[in-house]
């Protein structure tokens, strides 16, 4: 379990990168490598070359707005989770986070880098899409945002063109006075998720839930927002009957046929139950926030 | 049955591959290699160093016996190029012990809790474990903190159960400190 | 020493070295100038080879060498069947390198030997090969079907043995009983996945002509017999060295594998040193596995529950190939009564070719599938007669009055007769009874299902033949300089601490500190009788040869002692490495002793002047040596077992669902457990919990997952789920010294227990938990998700908060 044969090149800035994606044909971007490297050991990927992105300064910044996170390409998992203004600002980023792996990964995997790869079963593209999120991607022909419903195509394939390097992710802040909550089951600690669900609950002032917002991953070829629940949410007061009817409101979403691990009848069981524990954690953090 | 050739053979010893020169600091002195860029960082520690306490167990992150610290936090030395390492400071599980062999007491408790069987996967946990005891952060000592702690070490020998105790007896001495 | 080291919780030998990082694996092992292997595996389950291009890897820049059947001259054979048994016919064994067919994914079809292990993995992609691929069936129940493609053309409904043993006789018995319960359950495929994989290095010296290999195996001296003979080299030419090796499971007992003798090959053919680390998911397709056992159980009792006969008929998938012959089906199906009485017993397997990774010993061997199908009837026959199943169990245990108790006519995998030999079995199930909190059970049960809770309480007895022969020896030698102990043996360790148990037995017998016990074993150079280490047997076998030639010596040192005093032997004491008169200060030092008793000729340090001609000591009249007498204090003694030493255990658990994840709580686990004398309780508890922990990977999260195509869809450890800390519940373990009466020591094996009573005890748990709601029994490990949901009522996606 040896990798290939690659061209390493250290980039030194931004541009040098970009170029260097632009005129490489098969080159990969290399941050954190903790989903790479593995895959190159198994020789399932062969890059021609590596463009080590770990020397470009502006990469290593994190920046914490009243409206939401920026997290730079070479920002560990570990940073952001220990990040106290990050957890200020969106508390959900450090639950799901505590979900990577194990600390050892994370003090070297970057979330922008575990945004890329998406994984179907990863906890971070789920935030992303959860939180109403997006990456900046830029090439030698200018820079877009792509926003994680557009981002995210299928199981380890995005919007992101292969000349396109992601220069960072935008965490929207918590609405404030929200309720949130995170869940997510594995067999064994730090695996990929068989399924996990994420939630921010809104309500106005008379408990009526305004916007409900419901993601989840693992159980499909992509991050999935779950819409009916959301459905089932909106416009009501979130009481255990409304909890309960979105909870068996997300069956559906469920597309991720039997595999080793477990059949699609089981996990949709897990999704119902996760996002009942999702509701009712968010219901009583946001309790909390009035209070 | 004979078993002489004739005349040795003529062997190639070094690979085609490209090198590029790495430069780090590992347990306090400062290295210089010109390795491949494919160099994973557990080879180069093992085979280029002769360090060759820091294990292979998995090769794809999952089993920890490669764990090491890069600058100070712990890190997956499988999951690492070596050229990723130039300029970084290196530690591993050689740097545990003092210089004339006495254990440290994370060790010692190793030892005396009978943490290790095998001891193939022990210095990817000393480590680990060792990064969480300098961390700063305050270190959850129930049983479920701990295993928390060490999840992300495979282990087929000892069942945990005495590493659980080691780490509790080595971080009760850490924090008397 | 004055204290007893025997029975003592001593820290061991060996881990000040593990622990700094100065272990010495095989891939640790300084070889200079060194080329790696790596291998061309099969990528179908079966298949013809029509073709094999090895051009394109041999033009690879840093290739050595690429071997494939062509070129290996003499290696190009079937290899040995290493357990003959009649019930096998024309048994099949596998070639080192792939000659017109392919077994199973995963098998070897050519070597690469290059520079390092990357450029052999480079080159190995680029060996060509033309597969034909062949029809396959994995399901053993279809696969012995008269219309089902063989693996083997030459063994018709792919049967590899059918043996059946009586004891007692069933069929009267059966005619008598009031009851018959029947049940069918299955135990699937596993892996041992030591953290080290297996490694071999190897070194010829075309000069010496000796060949040197360094293995990370559990037989060097198994290896050292098959090289010497497939290579056709004295046995003193061929010195093998299982240095320090990470976990071996049963999984690295098996020999040769092909990378065994062709890397030895190679380092002959090519002068150069070879070494070849297998990687993870080599481990997985490449290395032996066990565990798929489908049982047909029938237990016929009275209506009191006495079990007056068991009829069991079994499937065992031994892979592609049964180079171990039929050991583990053999221990499974003489294992299959475990404690009870059951005095009339028909049992039959059939052997079963499937185009799959061969199977060999795995940490329990059969003894986990024995004990899941006897356990799981048992509860079955509880429920099915209204007796409660602690009852049940008491009624049917083997008392303690009736051991030795023999099972007549079934024969272990030793040769020998099944003869329980000593235990406490009633007591064993009470402890366990008290521990778990049996009285107190059926009320916390009630009231969890009164809140909607699913809480159930588990429970399995499980028996190990252990200790098996046919002998092991140990030497022991005090060493003039630094008076020592040196005492060798020929198993090879694999973490169990064989170093500090072994020198606990010398350190009494001797009067020495344990740390003062020079240990050495896995070197066919250092000591090359005995036999292996496997079915929980170096305690019972090597420890006893120590023991007695550590006798030898005792006497040998009191009567030098005595002479050099010039006291009676009966006043000579031995304590901290000194002999001494009995309520006098005189006292000498073993260095001393040693050098005394070996003439001298040459005083290579000053104490040793003591031992030359012309010391004042020396004799002038005559041989310096008596006749029959030899030089030094030595000695070197053996054991062979008259049978296997039986130990046992009791585990119980309280477990929980959590309806929405389906995982498994574990609110309890207590292990009582019986290996006779204990040497070190806390190497025995290590080994139990270590055991324990295999057995819940096994029991809920280890399954080796094949489709249909007979691809081994999860060989890595993302896929392939062992256990993290976070997954093993704190377990209890009280010990029970029954002593065995076979050996002087009174010692049991106590390697594989902990895992074999796992699987029985989770599943009668979680059986239990859902009782009020569903039939489901948990007839199968390892129990999923899916398996709990299915138990659970509809609707469980809605627990109450």
């Amino acid at each position: 379990m040896k990798p290939p044969l690659f061209d390493y090149c250290s980039a030194q800035s931004v541009q040098d990168a970009l170029q260097k994606l632009h005129e490489t044909p098969g080159a990969l971007i290399l941050a954190g490598g903790q989903s790479l490297i593995p895959a190159m050991n198994f020789r399932l990927v062969s890059p021609s070359t590596l463009i080590d992105i770990n020397r470009i300064p502006e990469f290593r910044k994190v920046e914490v707005t009243s409206d939401g996170i920026v997290v730079g390409a070479t920002i560990r998992h570990r940073d952001l989770e220990l990040d106290a203004a990050v957890h200020a600002a969106n508390p959900l980023l450090r639950l799901a986070l505590a979900h990577v792996a194990h600390v050892p990964i994370r003090n070297r995997g970057t979330t922008v880098g575990s945004l890329c790869h998406a994984d179907a079963a990863a906890e971070m593209p789920m935030i992303l899409l959860l939180t109403g999120g997006s990456v900046m991607a830029q090439s030698v022909s200018g820079t877009r945002t792509i926003p994680a419903e557009e981002f995210y195509k299928f199981h380890m394939t995005t919007a992101k063109a292969s000349d396109e390097l992601i220069v960072s992710a935008r965490f929207p802040a918590l609405p404030r006075g929200a309720g949130y909550g995170f869940a997510e089951f594995a067999r064994r600690r730090g695996d990929y998720a068989l399924a996990a669900v994420g939630a921010i609950v809104s309500c106005d002032d008379s408990g009526i839930v305004t916007d409900a917002r419901l993601a989840a991953c693992g159980i499909g070829s992509k991050p999935v927002r779950l819409t009916a629940a959301e459905n089932a949410l909106n416009g009501r007061r979130a009481d255990k009957a409304a909890m309960a009817e979105a909870a068996l409101a997300t069956a559906d979403a469920v597309t991720a046929p039997d595999d080793t691990q477990v059949t699609q009848a089981y996990r949709r069981h897990l999704l119902a139950g996760l996002t009942r524990q999702v509701l009712a954690q968010a219901v009583s953090a946001r309790k909390e926030a009035i209070a | 049955m004979r078993h002489k050739p004739a005349i040795a053979p003529n062997i190639p010893s070094v690979s085609a591959d490209p090198t590029v020169e790495v430069t780090m600091t590992v347990n306090g002195q400062t290295v210089t290699r010109h390795v491949s860029p494919r160099m994973l960082l557990t080879d180069f520690i093992r085979h280029e160093l002769g360090l060759t306490g820091t294990h292979v167990g998995c090769e794809h992150g999952v089993c920890g016996a490669c764990t090491v610290l890069i600058d100070g936090r712990a890190a997956r030395a499988c999951l690492t190029f070596a050229v990723q390492a130039d300029g970084a400071e290196l530690r591993t599980i050689e740097s545990e012990a003092s210089e004339d062999g006495t254990l440290s007491e994370l060790q010692k408790a190793f030892a005396e809790c009978h943490g290790l069987q095998c001891g193939y996967c022990t210095p990817g946990f000393i480590m680990n474990i060792r990064a969480h005891l300098e961390s700063g952060e305050k270190l959850d000592l129930s049983d479920e903190g701990i295993r928390d702690m060490i999840s992300g070490n495979l282990c087929r020998c000892t069942g945990y159960k005495n590493i659980v105790a080691a780490v509790r007896k080595s971080a009760q001495h850490f924090n008397r400190k | 020493m004055s204290t007893r080291q025997f029975g003592a919780k001593i820290s061991r030998n060996i881990d000040p070295e593990l622990l700094r990082g100065e272990g010495k694996f095989t891939d640790d092992i300084p070889l200079p100038g060194a080329l790696h292997a790596a291998f061309v595996r099969s990528p179908f389950a079966r298949a013809r080879i029509e073709a094999i291009d090895t051009s394109d890897a041999l033009a690879c820049p840093g290739v050595v060498a690429v071997y494939t059947c062509d070129n290996i001259e003499h290696l190009d054979r079937e290899l040995p069947l290493l357990i003959p048994h009649p019930s096998m016919n024309n048994a099949r064994t596998q070639r080192p390198l792939a000659r017109e067919d392919v077994y199973y994914v995963g098998q070897p079809v050519a070597m690469v030997v290059a520079v390092n292990r990357y450029v052999a993995e480079d080159a190995a992609l680029l060996v060509d090969v033309d597969y034909d691929a062949l029809d396959v069936e994995l399901d053993m129940e279809k696969a012995i079907l008269d219309d089902a493609p063989l693996v083997h053309p030459s063994h018709p409904n792919n049967i590899a043995a059918d043996f059946t043993q009586v004891s007692g006789n069933p069929d009267t018995a059966i005619a008598a009983a009031e009851h018959v319960t029947k049940l069918r359950v299955q135990v699937d495929r596993s892996t041992a996945a030591p953290m080290e994989c297996r490694t071999v290095a190897a070194w010829f010296d075309h000069v010496s002509s000796e060949l040197t290999v360094w293995d990370g195996t559990q037989a060097p001296i198994g290896v050292r017999g098959g090289l010497a003979s497939l290579f056709d080299l004295d046995e003193d030419k061929v010195r093998v060295i299982a240095p320090h090796v990470g976990g071996g499971f049963g999984q690295k007992v098996m020999f040769p594998y092909a990378d065994e003798i062709l890397v030895p090959y190679a380092a002959i053919n090519l002068g150069k040193p070879i070494k070849y680390i297998e990687d993870r998911r080599e481990n997985f397709i490449g290395s032996n596995q066990e565990r798929t056992q489908i049982h047909t159980i029938e237990l016929y009792a009275t209506k009191s529950g006495e079990v007056l006969a068991l009829s069991d008929d079994f499937l065992h998938d031994t892979g592609a190939f049964i180079p171990y012959g039929i050991a583990v089906a053999q221990v499974a199906s003489t294992s299959i009564a475990g404690p009870y009485r059951i005095p009339n017993i028909r049992v039959r397997f059939r052997a079963v070719y499937t185009p799959t990774v061969p199977v060999t010993p795995y940490r329990g061997c059969g003894r986990p599938q024995a004990c899941f199908a006897i356990e799981r009837a048992m509860d079955q026959l509880a429920d099915e007669l209204g007796i409660d199943r602690f009852e049940i169990r008491r009624r049917n245990l083997i008392r303690d009055d009736e051991f030795p108790y023999a099972r007549d006519g079934l024969l272990f995998a030793d040769g020998l007769q099944v003869k329980h030999d000593s235990g406490q079995y009633l007591r064993a199930l009470e402890m366990a009874r008290e521990a778990i909190g049996w009285d107190d059970f059926p009320a916390k049960q009630a009231e969890a299902r009164a809140e909607g809770r699913y809480l159930g309480l588990g429970l399995a007895f499980y028996v190990e033949g252990t200790g098996l022969g046919p002998y092991e020896g140990g030497h022991i030698k005090i060493h003039p300089i630094t008076g020592k102990v040196y005492v060798n043996t020929g198993l090879a360790g694999q973490g169990q601490g064989h170093e500090t148990s072994f020198a606990q037995i010398v350190a009494d017998q001797l009067g020495v500190n344990v740390s003062d016990v020079i240990f050495r074993e896995g070197d066919t150079g250092a000591y090359d009788w005995g036999v292996a280490t496997f079915a929980s047997r170096a305690a019972v076998v090597s420890g006893n040869a120590i023991y007695k030639a550590a006798k030898v010596v005792r006497q040998q040192l009191v009567e030098a002692a005595a002479n050099m005093l010039e006291a009676p032997t009966d006043e000579i004491e031995l304590t901290d490495g000194y002999a001494s008169v009995k309520g006098t200060n005189r006292k000498i030092a073993y260095s001393t002793i040693a050098t005394a008793t070996n003439p001298l000729r040459y005083a290579f340090n000053e104490a040793a002047q003591i031992a030359t001609q012309f010391a004042p000591a020396s004799k002038h009249d005559g041989p310096p040596l008596a006749e029959g007498q030899h030089p030094g204090l030595e000695a070197t003694d053996y054991f062979s077992p008259s049978c296997a030493t039986w130990a046992y255990g009791v585990h119980a658990a309280i477990v929980e669902i959590d309806p929405v994840t389906c995982r498994v709580v574990f609110h309890k686990y207590v292990c009582i457990h019986d290996c006779g004398n204990m040497i070190n309780p806390t190497i025995v508890e290590g080994q139990v919990m270590g055991g324990l922990a295999q057995g819940i990977g096994g029991a809920l999260f280890e399954h080796i997952e094949f489709d249909d195509d007979g691809n081994l869809t999860n060989a890595n450890f993302v896929d392939f789920l062992i256990p993290y800390a976070t997954e093993i519940p704190d377990i209890e373990i009280q010990h029970l010294e029954t002593p065995s009466p076979l050996n002087p020591l009174g010692v049991k094996g106590v390697g594989e227990a902990g895992c074999i009573a796992v699987g029985a005890t989770v599943a009668s748990g979680l059986a239990d938990a859902v009782s009020h709601v569903s039939g489901s029994k948990f007839h199968y490990t390892p129990v999923t998700p899916d398996m709990i949901l299915e138990a659970l009522p509809q609707g469980t996606a809605q627990p109450p908060d």
